[in-house]
């Protein structure tokens, strides 16, 4: 899938930087939205698209689409699950949750013991609490003895979400 | 939950897959769904602005252009919860922030330029707030992208 990572970054030039902040909010909703941004950054729309094409070739874009509110379509229960899981297991096991097919992010991120004993994080979207603690069930066998405890944490509220934005102006 | 009619849900399941990169992306993915490309931007226009779409555009990768992700916890009192929330959300660099039931009760995705500004920033956000963070950035990607269907 759209797996760049360990990669270094790419170099963008001023164009580069200016299409990315002229479009990290979104892409214009007019049939020609790129000849919006085009006539935003300074440069034709083929240069635009060029680019465009260029930043998902290069992994940059991971893709250009909708990101859906879990809410409004119903996915009511949005669990974070959390593992303490073996060190020396946890890339494996990791791998084999990541490609289960209701979850839709799976990392492995440092403990913060005693507050915080857990190290794999699988995101998992349920209609309902039952839905997910079935999906939650199927994690924890596949885990089995290689998982000491884990907890879930339902989101309950958005209180954010812009995705990314750059702040500053062009560095170039 | 969002009202939504099947012209609706064909959009919301076809526009989570890739755009194609072309002069006019829009009406190549209305041809797909049997509708003009007026009726297609007009209901995504409509989608976003009743946040069933919280966005829609290039997804960029923050660490492919030189910036840097992480996850940051937080065990916020309830009776400050509004007032810090307002606090984080303020900073840009805060992409998404959720309100989860569990003693680390809030949880927000930093987004920023460059890997040194994540520790910049909580050290901001710790100092504004009062308020431990606890910086969870990634350490390995087993990560399958979620297609969520509309109307199933």
């Amino acid at each position: 899938m759209n797996a760049v990572p360990e990669q270094l970054p790419l170099e963008l030039d001023a164009l580069d930087r200016r299409i990315v902040l002229a479009t990290q909010q979104g892409l214009p909703l007019d049939p020609r939205p790129y000849a919006v941004v085009a006539a935003q950054v300074g440069a034709s729309e083929a240069e635009v698209l060029q680019r465009i094409e260029r930043l998902r070739a290069r992994g940059a874009i991971r893709r250009i689409g909708a990101v859906p509110n879990h809410y409004t379509l119903g996915y009511r229960a949005n669990g974070m699950t959390v593992w303490d899981v073996d060190d020396d297991r946890v890339d494996e096991l990791g791998r084999r949750i990541g490609a289960l097919d209701f979850v839709s992010h799976c990392y492995r991120r440092p403990r913060h013991r005693p507050h915080w004993p857990y190290n794999l994080f699988a995101m998992v979207h349920g209609r309902d609490r039952e839905e997910a603690e079935r999906q939650i069930a199927v994690i924890a066998d596949l885990l089995g003895d290689a998982c000491r405890s884990h907890d879930v944490l339902y989101s309950t509220r958005i209180l954010k979400k812009t995705g990314l934005r750059f702040a500053g102006p062009d560095r170039d | 939950m969002a009202e939504l009619d099947a012209i609706d849900c064909a959009i919301v399941n076809r526009l989570q897959d890739d755009l194609p990169v072309c002069e006019r992306p829009y009406a190549e993915v209305a041809a797909e769904l049997g509708i003009d490309e007026a009726e297609l931007l007009s209901r995504l226009q409509r989608l976003l602005d009743e946040r069933v779409l919280t966005r829609f555009g290039p997804l960029y990768d923050a660490e492919r252009l030189g910036g840097a992700f992480s996850l940051v916890a937080m065990s916020v009192p309830e009776d400050r919860f509004e007032e810090v929330a307002e606090r984080v959300n303020a900073f840009p660099e805060v992409a998404h922030n959720y309100r989860r039931d569990h003693d680390f009760n809030m949880w927000f995705v930093l987004a920023t330029e460059t890997p040194e500004d994540i520790a910049r920033v909580n050290a901001e956000i710790a100092t504004c707030t009062g308020l431990p963070v606890y910086d969870m950035p990634k350490e390995a990607e087993y990560h399958l992208r979620l297609k969520l269907e509309a109307c199933p």
